[in-house]
């Protein structure tokens, strides 16, 4: 018998943690993302995990880090109103290195927006909503078996680069039901260990050669302290700006150094293309069928699917740039990757932005009509 | 053979439960198969709909563009949701919650709900007659896949009001 069945994108993403090793999930419901939460109540506990619905949704946020500190593999999802909430935890998370995946299934904003139409809103608030300067980790999977992939990868590079990393999810795919097969086995980082006893001089913020700590878990014997405060390797507030210097540089390195490693794109029709549409998430497979329209009327378009929307797709960006006349970028927005889009193509050709914001997801329409017009534009 | 499906009707009614096992049936043959629905005020006592896309091939875009048919189990529905019929489509209504006709030209009127009641003995089984009879009106499933999808569904004790249920539906289907 076929292993195919039909299942939903949030009901994927919980299959993902559960496969990816996560046993603690708090959170405080919300449309579109409640049916993560709702899948996770059912899931965690055959799998000797905990649930525990929180009063609210900074407290489910706080109680994933202290999970996490406490050496559970920890998730949480929400959707707008309450990622707005986590930030400043999300920073503390940055800062501390606390290992945690926050699932954002966005829909229409700001503030409460439109409960609970699709959208691609939060794409700059994922990486700047909190304050100060810290790297962040995200990823927009276009379908429900990515989805799974995606929450999987996730929890790895959560807990390989000890960061908060964002699955950002969208109305569209969270919802959608869609055939699956699911993997038997799936590669799971397991949490850092310390590689020293104290009598070594063990210190838990002491960077691994990866410049990633090996933080002890609470409850391993060793002494830790954590704060939101800039730190030493002690783990203790330092006031030196030599200090504070390389603890921000490290913190942006130990992920940086990997480059492209963590960076997923995916091309479409590319190879001969004139034209690029650049989308994500669930409008990348609407962007998918106006492409596959307009190579049927002989129109030389591509399409270039960002899976990883930061660390952004500098380089994929700069080599598309480099060889089509212009680049279409579609997001259910008013206008948030596009940014990122022209910096990294750099004047190198033109960059249009096919957006929209009136509570519906993209019709290939859309983005053929938008398509036409820049081919146009780029004949005249 | 890319087929398109919208299920509507009044949040309750189920048509979103049928268009999931619709899916789930379609899955079960091997075919790609995509269900999404209408959230928020809408799902409430208002129009709901959801919307179910069959084919043999990858569905990429998920939502449906032009119906080749539609399930109306409320006047509001009908109303609402046979404008972009494909016009080789079907109009499927709910005889007696339609009473008046959208003017398409194919139309199967099935007394869905009243064949619930009557036959079944609760309005709670109008989503699975409706499916019982989509599946003889589309071909797209056989009838026993979606005796199975059915069964898997709904709870052990119900299971045989809800094969009842897919007769009925399959058998009003064959003389609307």
């Amino acid at each position: 018998m076929s292993k195919a069945r039909l299942m939903q994108g949030n009901e994927a993403c919980a299959e993902g943690a559960i496969a990816a090793g996560v046993n603690f999930f708090a959170g405080y419901p919300i449309t579109p993302s409640t049916e993560i939460a709702e899948t996770m109540a059912r899931l965690l506990p055959q799998h000797g995990g905990k649930f525990v619905q929180m009063e609210d949704e900074i407290a489910s946020m706080g109680a994933i880090l202290g999970a996490s500190l406490a050496g559970a593999k920890a998730m949480d999802a929400t959707s707008g109103p309450g990622f707005s909430l986590k930030q400043e935890l999300i920073g503390y998370a940055a800062c501390a290195e606390i290992p945690c995946v926050l699932v954002d299934v966005q829909r229409v904003g700001p503030s409460t927006g439109q409960p609970t139409a699709p959208s691609q809103g939060d794409v700059m608030q994922v990486r700047w909503g909190t304050h100060g300067d810290h790297p962040i980790i995200a990823l927009s999977p276009w379908s429900v078996r990515e989805t799974y992939d995606a929450t999987v990868m996730a929890v790895n590079y959560a807990e390989r680069f000890r960061t908060p990393v964002i699955l950002l999810m969208d109305e569209v795919i969270g919802h959608l039901r869609e055939k699956v097969e699911l993997p038997d086995h799936v590669d799971v980082y397991p949490r850092r260990k310390p590689q020293k006893t104290r009598a070594e001089g063990y210190e838990p913020y002491a960077p691994a050669e990866d410049l990633v700590p090996d933080v002890a878990d609470f409850g391993q014997g060793y002494r830790i302290h954590v704060t939101g405060l800039i730190h030493d390797e002690t783990g203790f507030p330092s006031g030196s700006p030599q200090v504070t210097e390389a603890s921000i540089r490290r913190l942006h390195e130990k992920i940086a150094r990997v480059g492209e490693e963590i960076i997923h794109t995916e091309s479409y029709f590319l190879d001969d293309a004139e034209y690029a549409v650049v989308s994500f998430g669930g409008s990348a497979r609407t962007a998918y069928e106006a492409v596959q329209a307009a190579r049927a009327k002989g129109q030389k378009v591509g399409l270039l699917r960002l899976m990883t929307i930061w660390p952004f797709a500098d380089a994929a960006i700069k080599r598309l740039a480099a060889r089509v006349k212009g680049i279409l970028v579609a997001e259910l927005n008013y206008g948030q990757i596009v940014h990122e889009v022209r910096r990294a193509v750099a004047g190198q050709c033109p960059v249009e932005l096919c957006g929209k914001y009136d509570m519906k997801s993209f019709e290939p329409e859309d983005i053929s009509s938008a398509i036409d017009t820049m081919i146009a534009g780029g004949n005249e | 053979m890319r087929k398109q499906l919208r299920l509507s009707g009044s949040g309750g009614q189920g048509v979103i439960t049928a268009a999931i096992i619709f899916a789930e049936a379609a899955v079960a043959e091997g075919k790609e198969a995509v269900q999404s629905q209408s959230y928020g005020p809408e799902a409430r006592g208002g129009a709901s709909k959801s919307e179910v896309i069959i084919d043999d091939k990858p569905i990429f875009h998920p939502h449906v563009i032009v119906p080749d048919l539609v399930l109306a189990m409320t006047q509001k529905a009908a109303d609402k949701y046979y404008h972009d019929l494909n016009p080789d489509g079907l109009l499927v209504l709910d005889e007696q919650l339609v009473p008046n006709v959208p003017d398409f030209p194919h139309v199967v009127r099935i007394p869905i709900t009243k064949l619930a009641i009557e036959e079944v003995g609760k309005p709670l089984f109008a989503n699975i007659v409706a499916l019982g009879a989509l599946v003889r009106l589309t071909g797209l499933v056989s009838f026993d896949t979606i005796k199975q999808a059915v069964a898997h569904r709904v709870p052990p004790h119900t299971v045989e009001q809800n094969m009842k249920a897919l007769q009925i539906g399959w058998d009003a289907a064959g003389i609307a």
